[in-house]
């Protein structure tokens, strides 16, 4: 089989070796039960306390707020539910915006029909929130603000600094989701007025299985996984010690290589918008130019169908993404897009790329002199003209 | 061929070399379907001869914004009908095109419709223009894709005004 080309970090990230063998001895070796008495179980113990401590120190939070999950659409379930049944004698409202990821939007129709209320916060044509439009939105039954904060799709990235000084005025609670962000941009949650914030391991390079709530001290929240009461009582269920500590150390590699990362990132990032824009007639940029995810690409191609893109690069052994309604399970073209106010047939006709540790200039290379030729033949077959 | 299991490689084949694609000037027949809301749009071209009393279809093509399942469905359609009398056209349905393809993935089963309302669409053109009755099949089938196209149209006004504002 030929080798992939793999251009969908923003999907999931391989494991990095050094990841994978951090975690080998938790398996068959030491495998204790954090919440056992024995020394098995306080090795265990230990080694988690350990990893929630090196997650801490990267965002600047206390070691006690770090909440362990098992996949940020859990960490962002706990946050919508846990804070609003928390609060709701006083405060039935929250905003999130309309570029939240599903998990978010699900979670929160699901709390309409509860009975809370929900605003569904509108976002430019570059994808930002604006903060007038927050502030209108704000009433005093307001308990929560929910702003993703790098876009899993368009790569806008909000200005959460802002939003959470804004909310922190107000006294509503503020999280962000960062599963896309976490690692590529500097986050300090004293620094951004933070109150919790979401952040995935498998999107940094750990394994699938873990994730991140945090939670600033002396937030009301409730649980939704009730049990034996382990992560301070906020989400029972044995933790998953091999896929925590991968996550830390993920994390670890992170504070070492993350800076040159960055900069290497946004070059490639850059090189491969121009030259996708430069060589192919009928392509826009989505998403805003510079407040961006350092690895996000997404490109509306005119009178091409995105999937029928996307599958013939899997054909040529290229991997990547797509927003038209043919590859989701619902025929509805991307919420995201739409959201920014694109036309139907711009949403259709979208790509997303996204890169990662392991991509290379060469692949960029591969990629950007079979991609015309796709764009060509299907728009040969297109009824509109470009 | 690399191993994409979501589409069956009969489908892949006739997405990446597809057959009877392109316009045919004077088509006795023009039909299309779909529409660009919902992400795929057919136009289907006919030329039809006489054959020993039979109207044959003599030629057949096709243009496709879609996905890779409604460009092959699209290829397949041309197949499946070159070389048919209008009857036996009329008859092709859905789950041909699907058995022809050797299966399609259960999402991607709508898409064959595309193809199945385009051909009809362009025979009714077709008898229409030459004054010659429509079966009634037929014309029921005309007036629902008229319907759609109708509806989709409002639906997508209204939606653009929201987003223009």
């Amino acid at each position: 089989m030929k080798k992939n080309i793999y251009l969908d970090y923003a999907a999931t990230t391989p494991v990095d070796p050094r990841v994978l063998k951090s975690m080998f001895p938790y398996f068959s070796l030491r495998f204790g039960n954090t919440a056992s008495g024995h020394n098995l179980g306080r090795e265990a113990a230990i080694i988690l306390d350990r990893s929630r401590q090196e997650i801490a120190d990267f965002i600047n939070a206390e070691k006690k707020e770090i909440y362990f999950t098992g996949s940020a659409t859990e960490s962002n379930n706990l946050v919508l539910k846990g804070i609003a049944f928390a609060n709701r004698t006083k405060k039935n409202h929250l905003i999130v915006s309309e570029i939240e990821h599903d998990c978010i939007l699900e979670s929160s129709r699901w709390l309409q029909k509860q009975g809370f209320k929900i605003t569904f916060l509108p976002v430019d044509r570059y994808g930002l929130v604006s903060l007038e439009d927050l502030e209108k939105a704000m009433t005093p039954q307001t308990a929560l603000v929910s702003i993703i904060h790098g876009n899993n799709e368009i790569g806008t990235v909000q200005d959460i600094a802002s939003i959470g000084r804004l909310c922190r005025e107000r006294k509503i609670y503020f999280h962000t989701d960062a599963s896309q962000s976490f690692g590529k941009i500097s986050i300090d949650v004293r620094r951004d007025f933070i109150d919790l914030l979401t952040a995935s391991s498998h999107k940094i390079y750990g394994p699938k299985g873990a994730a991140l709530l945090f939670v600033r001290s002396g937030t009301a929240i409730e649980p939704i996984l009730h049990g034996g009461g382990h992560e301070n009582r906020l989400r029972s269920s044995t933790v998953n010690l091999p896929a925590v500590v991968g996550f830390a150390k993920a994390v670890e590699i992170l504070k070492k290589e993350g800076k040159e990362e960055d900069k290497r990132l946004t070059r490639l990032r850059d090189y491969l918008i121009n030259a996708i824009l430069k060589n192919i007639k009928g392509t826009h940029l989505n998403g805003h130019p510079k407040k961006r995810l350092n690895n996000n690409i997404n490109i509306s191609f005119a009178s091409v169908e995105g999937e029928s893109l996307m599958i013939e690069l899997d054909l040529h052994n290229i991997l990547v993404s797509t927003g038209s309604a043919c590859s989701s399970n619902t025929l509805m073209p991307s919420h995201v897009l739409m959201a920014i106010g694109l036309k139907p047939e711009e949403a259709h006709g979208s790509l997303r790329i996204s890169l990662g540790r392991f991509t290379k200039k060469s692949d960029l290379d591969y990629f950007i002199k079979i991609l015309p030729k796709i764009v060509d033949r299907l728009r040969q077959i297109s009824p509109f003209k470009i | 061929m690399t191993g994409n299991t979501f589409y069956s490689d009969k489908t892949l084949e006739h997405f990446r070399n597809p057959h009877n694609y392109g316009e045919i000037k004077n088509a006795d027949g023009i039909g299309s379907a779909g529409n660009i809301v919902c992400g795929d749009v057919m136009s289907l071209y006919l030329v039809v001869k006489k054959n020993k009393g039979k109207e044959v279809i003599k030629e057949v093509k096709f243009k496709t914004y879609g996905c890779a399942a409604a460009i092959a469905t699209s290829s397949a359609i041309t197949d499946l009908v070159k070389g048919k009398t209008i009857d036996e056209a009329l008859r092709i349905s859905k789950k041909d095109i699907v058995d022809f393809l050797a299966g399609l993935p259960p999402i991607k089963i709508h898409c064959s419709l595309l193809a199945v309302d385009a051909l009809g669409e362009a025979i009714f053109q077709y008898l229409v223009s030459r004054k010659r009755p429509v079966p009634e099949i037929l014309a029921k089938k005309h007036e629902r894709i008229e319907r759609e196209k109708k509806e989709i149209n409002e639906r997508y006004k209204k939606w653009m005004q929201v987003k223009g504002k």
